[in-house]
C-alpha cells in the first residue's frame, strides 16, 4: 500500500499516512486531486478507481471516506478488508466510532493504524492483537504520565 | 530548579492542548488561517521552553496542523528533540510527528541515528516498537544502511510483537539500501518458520512483495512456501502465497500440477474469506456471489498454474460464464471485479472471451469511469481483423462523447494501442487507419499529438504501399493547419504537423500538387509554431523544393519554378529571423541555397538534378532500441573524453527537445552561401559517403536490400486490386466509416469470388468432400488485406545483443533487489556493525540455504529445481556425490541415442516421529533418489524399467509382492527431447560407510521403422557426506556437546588450499552440508547430523595454505569417510 487517507464528505482531511517518501507538496497535491476524483463519484459506482498508475480502494462509512491507494497487483478486496479492519479497530477503541472521535484524538487514530499496518503491509491480522498492543502501551503512557507533575484531569478542566 | 518547573507547570496550565486546537479551529470557522497563525505563534513560544510536556504538547498540535496542510518543516528540530525523550509518552508523539512530517529530504534525519539506534535496542519494547513503526516512515538510503545490522539483529528479538515489526520494516530497509538484502535474507528466511503467526505472516509478506518483483531469485522457497500454504490457518498469508506461486509457477511449470490439489482443498476457505469481505461491502446480496468471486480469484490463479494444460478449457468457459453473469449484476463492484477477471482470463485464453464482446462493448457505456477503463483494457484482447473496424468505429463515437480529457485521452491511447499492436497485426486497410488518425487529430485538448505524430510516421514509413494516400492526407492537414493551431490550448496536437511536414516533404514525389503544399508549409501562421516543427517545416519546404523543380524538369516554360524559387525567397526570411536556433540555421541556409540557384535558373542552367540529389537516398525504420543493443567494441571507453571538457563559462544554448525516437536524421547542411558545381558535387560525394555510414539509409549494397526481401511472409501476401482509385472524401462524413463500408462491400465481394471458386473446384473435383470447407461466416484467415501490407520490420544492429531486461524503469527500486540469493555471502557484504560491538556470532548463509533441505516436505521440486541450475554449470556444482558412473559406450553416443540420467540427486525423507516414538533410528533410514530422464535422441522411448542390484545394506524399495531382483517400471514414456522425473526409494541400514550400486535400465527404442530394445547399465554412488543433513547449531549448545566427551575426535590437514577462508567455509556448508556455528577470525567451528542422530563437529582453522581440521563425532567410521570426502573436495579444487 501507498498512502491511506481519510476525509470526510467536505473534503476535509482527518488522517494521512503515507509509506511511500514523497515531498510535501506532492502530497498535497495528490490528496487535492484524488479527493477531489474520489468526492465527486457517485453513491452507487464502484469502490475502485485506476488514478495515474495506481489503484484507488475507497469506502465511505458515514460521513468518512477512507481512502487507499495500492500498486496495481494488490488484491482489491484484501484492500477493502484492510479499511474495514481498520475502522473495526476504530470503533472497539472508541465505541461506536464518529468523525470527532478521530478529529479530537487524532493521534489514537495514528497509534491504532500503526499497530495494524507498519510500512504498508497489514502487521497483525489479529484485532484482539492490535488493541491489547494499544492498551498497554496506553497504560505505560498513563504511568508515565502520573509521573509529570500537573498533567491530568486539572489542566484539561481548567481550559475548559 | 523547583521554581522552574513550578513555573513550567503553571504556564501549562493556560496552554492549548490539542483537543482545544482543534475546537479553537472549528470555532473560527470565518478566520481560520489566522486564528491558525496565533496558535502557530504560541507553539513557537512552546517549543522555546525547557519543559519536554510543552513541547511535546505543542509537536503533538504541529502533527495536527501539518495534516491540516501547513507548513511546519520549520519544526523538525523539535520534533528530535520530543523523539529523543526518555518518557514514554512524549517518545510517541515525537515520532509520529516525525513519520508525518520527515522525508528524505529533511535534513535533521541525519540527527537521529543514534537515537533510533538506541531506541531499538531500549529494553521497554514499546519504544522500540514506536521507533521502528516511525522508521517505517522515513528511512532514508542512510539511516538504512546505518541500522540495517541493528534491525537484523530485533529479527530474532524475543518478544514477537518486536519481531513481527522488523521483519516487515526489513522491506523497507531493503528497498533503501539493497545490499542488505544478502546478508539478511537467510535470517528472514527463518522467520518463514517463527512460532509466533504474527512475525510468520510478516515474513510471508516481505518475501512476497520481495518474490513478484524478481520472482525468479525465489524459486528456491517453493518448498518451504508449499508447506506453509497446506499447514497456514491465516488467509491473509494463504492468498499472499496463493499470489506468489501465481509468479513463480510461469518459471517452474512442475509447480502448477503440484498445487492443483492444494489449492482445490483451499477453495471453501478462501470462500468464506471472501464472502465475509462482501458481506462487509454491505450488501447482502452480495453474498450469494461470494462464491463466484472466491471462484474467480481462485481460477485466475488456476490459470496462471495453468498455462500449459489445454484441458482446462471446459472449465474457463464455464467461469467466463459465470463471469458473465457478475458483470450484468447492478452492483458496480461485481462488475469490476467481474471485468478484472475477464482481462486476466484474457491473457491466456482469448477465445474463449472474444464471444462475450457485446458485454464489453456495453460496459463502454457505463456511468463509471473505472468500469469502462476496465472494458477498454479488455477491448485491447479482443479485436480480430474481422472485427477492427467495428470495435475502432465504437470507440470513435465514445470519443466524440466522452467528456473529460482523462477519459477521452485514455480513449485516444487505447484506439492506438489497439491498431497498431502487435506491429499492426489487425490492420487489412491502412487507407483507413490513416483516416482515423487524421479524425483523432480533431480532438480538442489532447496531449497525445506526439502519439498520433509517431503512429503517422511509422506508417508512412513502414507501409510503402500506403505513401501516396498517406501524402494526400498529410498535404490536406498541412493545409488546414490553421484548425490545429488556431487555439493555443489545444497545443498538444500541433505534434502532429510535425509528423505531417515530414512525410510531405520526404515522400513529395507523391504529391498530386507540390507547389500548393508548398506554399502551405510557408505561410506566416507557421511561425507561432513550437520550434522543433518549424525546423521541420523549413527543411522539408527544401525538400518540397527539389521536388517542383524536378517536376519542371524538361518544361520549357521555367515560370512554376521560377515561382517557387521567388516564393522560397519571399517567405523564409521569416524563418530566419526565429529565435529558435535549429530553424534558423536551417532556414538561412536554405534562403542563401534558394538564391543561388534563383540566379542559375536565371541564366537557364539546369539544376533540378543537382538540388533533387540534396535529398536523395531512402529512408529505412530503425527500431527504437537499436542503439542501446549495439555492443560496444573491445578497447572503447565511453566514459573517457575525447576532449578535454570546455570550461564552464561557455554555456550551451538550449537545444530543442527530441520528441520521436525515430528523429529525422540531421541532413548535410551546406554552409558556404556560394556554391558552384564543383563544390556541389564534391558534396554529393561526401554525402553519399555520410549515408553510407548512416543507419537511416538503406545502403547501396545488394546485402542490405536482402534484409528487405527476407522479411518473413510479406512477399507471401497476396495484392488484391481495389476498385478505388480516388480517395473518397465526403463532406459530413468522417471518412473512416466510408472505408468500413467500402471494406465490407470488399469482403463480401472476396467472399462471393472464394465462394464462386470453391464451386469451380468442387465441380471439377465432382466430389462432396469438399463441404467441410463451406464455413458460414468467414474465418480470420479468409480476409486478405487491402493493400500489400509491407511491414517493414525495424532494423536492429548486425551482432545486437539479445536481452530483454531493457523493459523496466532504471528508477524502479525493485531493480536493485534483483540479487541472486543462493550465492555463499562474500566478507565484504557483509552489513556495516559499529566497530566496538565485538562479539562475532556468524552466521553463515549457507548454513540457512542448506537448512532447507531439512524443512522441505516437498524434496522433489527443489531436487528438480537443483538439477536444472546443474546442467547448466556442472563443474561449479559438485553437490551431488552419488553420480552415475554411467557406462556410456561409444555406439552409444555415436547413435545418439543417449537416456541419460542426466542427473541424480539424492533427498533424504527421514520419517522425524517415528524416530522418535520408537527410537529405532534405522528403520527410518530411507533414502530417496530423483533421477531425471532425459531423451536426447530423436526416437520415442517406452518400457523403461529400473533396476538396481540390491547389497546387504542399501536395498530398492519394491512394491509389496515383487521378488528382490524385479525392475521397477517407469511410469512414463519419454518423446524426444523430452525428460522427466522419477523417485526411487531405497532403504539404508548403516550409513557409516560409502556405497556404490549397481543398476541397469532397459527400455525399447521405437523410431518409425523399427523398435529395439536397449539397455543402460550405471552406478549409483552414496557418500556418507549425503546422509548428513544441514542443522543449524547454536554455540552454546555446540559447546555442551563438545564438553559431553562422547565424540571421538579425528583430524586432518589440507596443504595448499589456496582460496579466501570464508570460501572455504562456504564449500565446506555447501558440499558437505555442515553449518557454521561460530567463527572467530580464521577459526570456525561446524556443526551437521547425520540422518540417523550422529553429531559431526569440525574445527577448522587455517594458517598461510594449510588448513586443519579438527573433527569429533560419535560414530568414528563415518567422521572418517566424511573426513576422507572433505580431502576430496579440495584435492580437486
Amino acid at each position: 500500500m501507498q498512502f491511506m487517507l481519510l476525509f470526510s464528505r467536505q473534503g476535509k482531511l482527518r488522517l494521512q499516512k503515507w509509506y511511500v517518501p514523497l515531498s510535501d507538496k506532492e502530497k498535497k497535491k495528490i490528496t487535492r486531486e484524488l479527493v477531489q476524483t474520489v468526492l465527486a463519484r457517485k453513491p452507487k459506482m464502484c469502490s475502485f478507481l485506476e488514478w495515474r498508475d495506481l489503484k484507488i480502494v475507497y469506502k465511505r462509512y458515514a460521513s468518512l471516506y477512507f481512502c487507499c491507494a495500492t500498486e496495481g497487483q494488490d488484491n482489491e478486496l484484501i484492500t477493502l478488508e484492510i479499511i474495514h479492519r481498520y475502522v473495526e479497530l476504530l470503533d472497539k477503541y472508541f465505541g461506536s466510532v464518529c468523525e470527532l472521535d478521530i478529529i479530537f484524538n487524532f493521534e489514537k487514530a495514528y497509534f491504532i493504524l500503526d499497530e495494524f499496518l507498519l510500512g504498508g503491509e497489514a502487521q497483525e491480522t489479529s484485532k484482539k492483537n492490535v488493541l491489547k498492543a494499544i492498551e498497554q502501551a496506553d497504560l505505560l503512557q498513563e504511568r508515565v504520565n502520573s509521573v509529570v507533575p500537573v498533567h491530568g484531569p486539572t489542566s484539561t478542566s481548567l481550559s475548559l | 530548579m523547583a521554581l522552574k518547573i513550578v513555573k513550567g507547570s503553571i504556564d501549562r496550565m493556560f496552554d492549548k492542548n490539542l483537543q482545544d486546537l482543534v475546537r479553537g479551529i472549528r470555532n473560527h470557522k470565518e478566520d481560520e488561517a489566522k486564528y491558525i497563525s496565533t496558535c502557530i505563534d504560541e507553539i513557537k513560544q512552546e517549543l522555546k521552553q525547557d519543559n519536554i510536556a510543552v513541547k511535546a504538547n505543542a509537536v503533538c498540535k504541529l502533527t495536527y496542523l501539518q495534516m491540516l496542510g501547513y507548513d511546519v518543516s520549520w519544526a523538525a528540530f523539535n520534533i528530535v528533540e520530543v523523539m529523543s525523550s526518555s518518557k514514554f509518552t512524549y517518545k510517541r508523539i515525537g515520532y509520529l510527528a516525525a513519520s508525518q512530517c520527515f522525508h528524505e529530504s529533511t535534513d535533521v534525519i541525519m540527527l537521529t541515528t543514534n537515537q533510533i539506534r538506541k531506541d531499538l535496542s531500549s529494553p521497554n519494547q514499546y519504544d522500540t516498537g514506536v521507533a521502528l513503526t516511525g522508521l517505517s516512515c522515513f528511512v532514508t538510503p542512510d539511516l538504512a544502511r546505518d541500522l540495517a545490522n541493528d534491525i537484523m539483529t530485533l529479527m530474532s528479538h524475543t518478544k514477537p510483537y518486536i519481531r513481527k515489526k522488523a521483519v516487515l520494516i526489513m522491506y523497507k530497509v531493503f528497498l533503501k539500501y539493497p545490499e542488505s538484502l544478502r546478508p539478511a535474507f537467510p535470517r528472514l528466511k527463518e522467520k518463514l518458520e517463527d512460532p509466533d503467526p504474527g512475525v510468520q505472516s510478516a515474513a510471508v509478506n516481505v518475501i512476497c512483495e520481495l518474490a513478484r518483483r524478481n520472482p525468479k531469485n525465489y524459486l528456491s522457497l517453493a518448498p518451504l512456501f508449499f508447506k506453509l500454504m497446506t499447514s497456514s490457518t491465516n488467509n491473509w498469508v494463504l492468498i499472499k502465497i496463493i499470489k506468489l506461486f501465481g509468479a513463480l509457477t510461469p518459471l517452474e511449470p512442475r509447480l502448477g500440477k503440484k498445487l492443483i490439489e492444494p489449492l482445490t482443498n483451499l477453495i471453501h476457505r478462501i470462500y468464506l474469506f471472501f464472502s465475509q469481505i462482501l458481506h462487509h461491502l454491505s450488501a447482502i446480496t452480495l453474498v450469494c456471489f461470494s462464491w463466484l468471486i472466491a471462484f474467480l480469484f481462485f481460477i485466475t490463479v488456476l490459470i496462471s498454474l495453468s498455462s500449459g494444460m489445454p484441458n482446462h478449457s471446459a472449465s474457463i468457459q464455464l467461469c467466463v460464464q459465470k463471469l458473465r453473469i457478475l458483470i450484468e449484476d447492478s452492483d458496480q463492484n461485481l462488475k469490476y471485479l467481474g471485468l478484472l477477471a475477464m482481462s486476466k482470463i484474457l491473457k491466456t485464453h482469448p477465445k474463449s472471451v472474444q464471444s462475450h464482446k457485446d458485454l464489453i462493448l456495453q460496459c463502454l457505456d457505463d456511468k463509471d469511469e473505472s468500469i469502462r477503463l476496465r472494458a477498454l483494457d479488455l477491448l485491447y484482447g479482443m479485436v480480430s481483423k474481422k472485427n477492427l473496424m467495428e470495435i475502432v468505429k465504437k470507440l470513435m463515437l465514445h470519443v466524440d462523447k466522452a467528456e473529460g480529457t482523462t477519459y477521452r485521452d485514455e480513449l485516444l491511447t487505447k484506439i492506438i494501442d489497439i491498431c497498431s499492436q502487435s506491429n499492426y497485426q489487425y490492420i487489412t486497410n491502412f487507407e483507413w487507419y490513416i483516416s482515423i488518425l487524421v479524425e483523432l487529430t480533431r480532438l480538442e485538448g489532447t496531449r497525445h499529438g506526439h502519439l498520433i505524430a509517431s503512429q503517422m510516421l511509422d506508417v508512412a514509413i513502414r507501409v510503402k504501399a500506403i505513401r501516396v494516400f498517406a501524402v494526400a492526407q498529410m498535404a490536406t492537414l498541412l493545409d488546414n493547419a490553421h484548425m490545429l493551431t488556431g487555439n493555443t490550448q489545444r497545443n498538444g496536437i500541433c505534434e502532429v504537423l510535425y509528423a505531417a511536414a515530414w512525410i510531405c516533404g520526404e515522400f513529395s514525389e507523391h504529391l498530386e500538387n507540390p507547389m500548393e503544399t508548398l506554399e502551405a508549409m510557408l505561410r506566416p501562421k507557421v511561425a507561432t509554431l513550437p520550434g522543433h516543427i518549424q525546423a521541420v517545416y523549413v527543411q522539408n519546404a527544401a525538400k518540397l523544393f527539389a521536388t517542383v523543380l524536378k517536376s519542371q524538369e524538361g518544361n520549357t516554360d521555367s515560370t512554376t519554378a521560377q515561382e517557387a524559387s521567388q516564393l522560397m525567397i519571399d517567405r523564409l526570411p521569416l524563418f530566419v529571423q526565429s529565435a529558435n536556433l535549429e530553424v534558423q540555421e536551417r532556414a538561412s541556409c536554405i534562403l542563401q541555397l534558394v538564391k543561388y540557384i534563383q540566379k542559375l535558373q536565371q541564366k537557364d542552367v539546369e539544376v533540378s538534378e543537382e538540388v533533387c540529389a540534396l535529398f536523395a537516398g531512402e529512408l529505412n525504420p530503425v527500431a527504437p532500441k537499436a542503439q542501446k543493443k549495439v555492443p560496444i567494441p573491445d578497447g572503447l571507453d565511453l566514459d573517457a573524453w575525447i576532449n578535454e571538457p570546455p570550461s564552464e563559462s561557455e554555456s550551451e544554448d538550449e537545444q530543442p527537445k527530441a520528441i520521436f525516437s525515430k528523429e529525422e536524421p540531421k541532413h548535410s547542411r551546406p554552409r558556404h552561401t556560394e556554391v558552384d558545381e564543383k563544390e556541389l558535387a564534391r558534396r554529393r560525394e561526401a554525402r553519399k559517403q555520410e549515408q553510407a555510414n548512416n543507419p537511416f539509409y538503406i545502403k547501396a549494397s545488394p546485402s542490405s536490400q536482402k534484409v528487405y526481401q527476407e522479411t518473413p511472409g510479406v512477399e507471401h501476401i497476396p495484392v488484391v486490386q481495389i476498385d478505388l482509385s480516388v480517395p473518397l472524401k465526403v463532406p459530413g462524413l468522417p471518412m473512416s466509416d466510408q472505408y468500413v463500408k467500402l471494406e465490407e462491400e470488399r469482403r463480401q465481394k472476396e467472399r462471393a469470388e472464394k465462394k464462386k471458386k470453391d464451386k469451380k473446384k468442387r465441380k471439377e473435383k465432382r466430389s462432396g468432400r469438399g463441404k467441410k470447407h463451406d464455413s458460414g461466416p468467414e474465418s480470420e484467415e479468409d480476409i486478405t488485406p487491402a493493400h500489400m501490407v509491407d511491414i517493414v520490420t525495424e532494423e536492429m544492429p548486425e551482432n545486437a545483443l539479445p536481452s530483454d531486461d531493457d523493459e523496466r524503469d532504471p528508477a524502479d527500486p525493485h531493480k536493485a533487489l534483483d540479487i541472486d540469493l543462493d550465492k555463499p555471502l562474500a566478507d565484504s557484504e557483509k552489513l556495516p556493525v559499529r566497530s566496538h560491538r565485538a562479539a562475532e556470532v556468524l552466521k553463515s548463509p549457507a548454513e540457512d540455504e542448506e537448512g532447507e533441505n531439512v524443512s522441505s516436505l516437498e524434496p522433489k521440486k527443489k531436487s528438480s529445481k537443483e538439477k536444472r541450475e546443474k546442467k547448466k554449470d556442472k563443474d561449479k556444482d559438485r553437490k551431488v556425490k552419488m553420480l552415475f558412473e554411467s557406462g556410456l559406450s561409444e555406439t552409444w553416443e555415436r547413435r545418439l541415442i543417449s537416456v541419460m540420467l542426466t542427473f541424480i540427486f539424492l533427498f533424504y525423507s527421514f520419517d522425524r516421529k517415528a524416530y522418535d516414538i520408537q527410537g529405532n533410528l534405522q528403520d527410518g533410514s530411507q533414502v530417496v533418489v530423483s533421477v531425471i530422464f532425459e531423451n536426447k535422441c530423436d526416437s520415442f522411448l517406452k518400457s523403461m524399467e529400473f533396476n538396481v542390484l540390491d547389497s546387504l545394506n542399501s536395498k530398492l524399495q519394491r512394491p509389496e509382492g515383487s521378488g528382490p531382483h524385479d525392475s521397477l517400471t517407469i511410469p512414463f514414456q519419454l518423446p524426444p527431447g523430452v525428460s522427466n522425473e522419477a523417485r526411487f526409494v531405497f532403504t539404508v541400514q548403516s550409513i557409516i560407510m560409502p556405497q556404490k550400486l549397481k543398476g541397469t535400465l532397459t527400455f525399447i527404442v521405437k523410431n518409425e521403422e523399427s523398435s529395439t530394445h536397449e539397455k543402460l547399465d550405471f552406478k549409483l554412488h552414496f557418500t556418507c557426506t549425503s546422509y548428513l543433513i544441514t542443522t543449524p547449531c547454536y554455540s552454546d549448545a555446540f559447546a555442551k556437546l563438545l564438553e559431553s566427551g562422547d565424540l571421538k575426535s579425528s583430524s586432518i590437514r589440507l596443504e595448499g588450499v589456496n582460496m579466501p577462508f570464508h570460501h572455504l567455509l562456504a564449500r565446506i556448508c555447501f558440499h558437505h552440508h555442515f553449518s557454521v556455528v561460530e567463527r572467530i577470525d580464521s577459526c570456525a567451528s561446524m556443526y551437521s547430523r547425520s540422518i540417523q542422530g550422529h553429531h559431526v563437529c569440525l574445527l577448522v582453522k587455517i594458517s598461510s595454505q594449510t588448513v586443519s581440521v579438527d573433527a569429533k563425532c560419535d560414530e568414528p567410521t563415518l567422521l572418517g569417510n566424511v573426513l576422507d570426502e572433505i580431502k576430496q573436495t579440495f584435492s580437486q579444487c
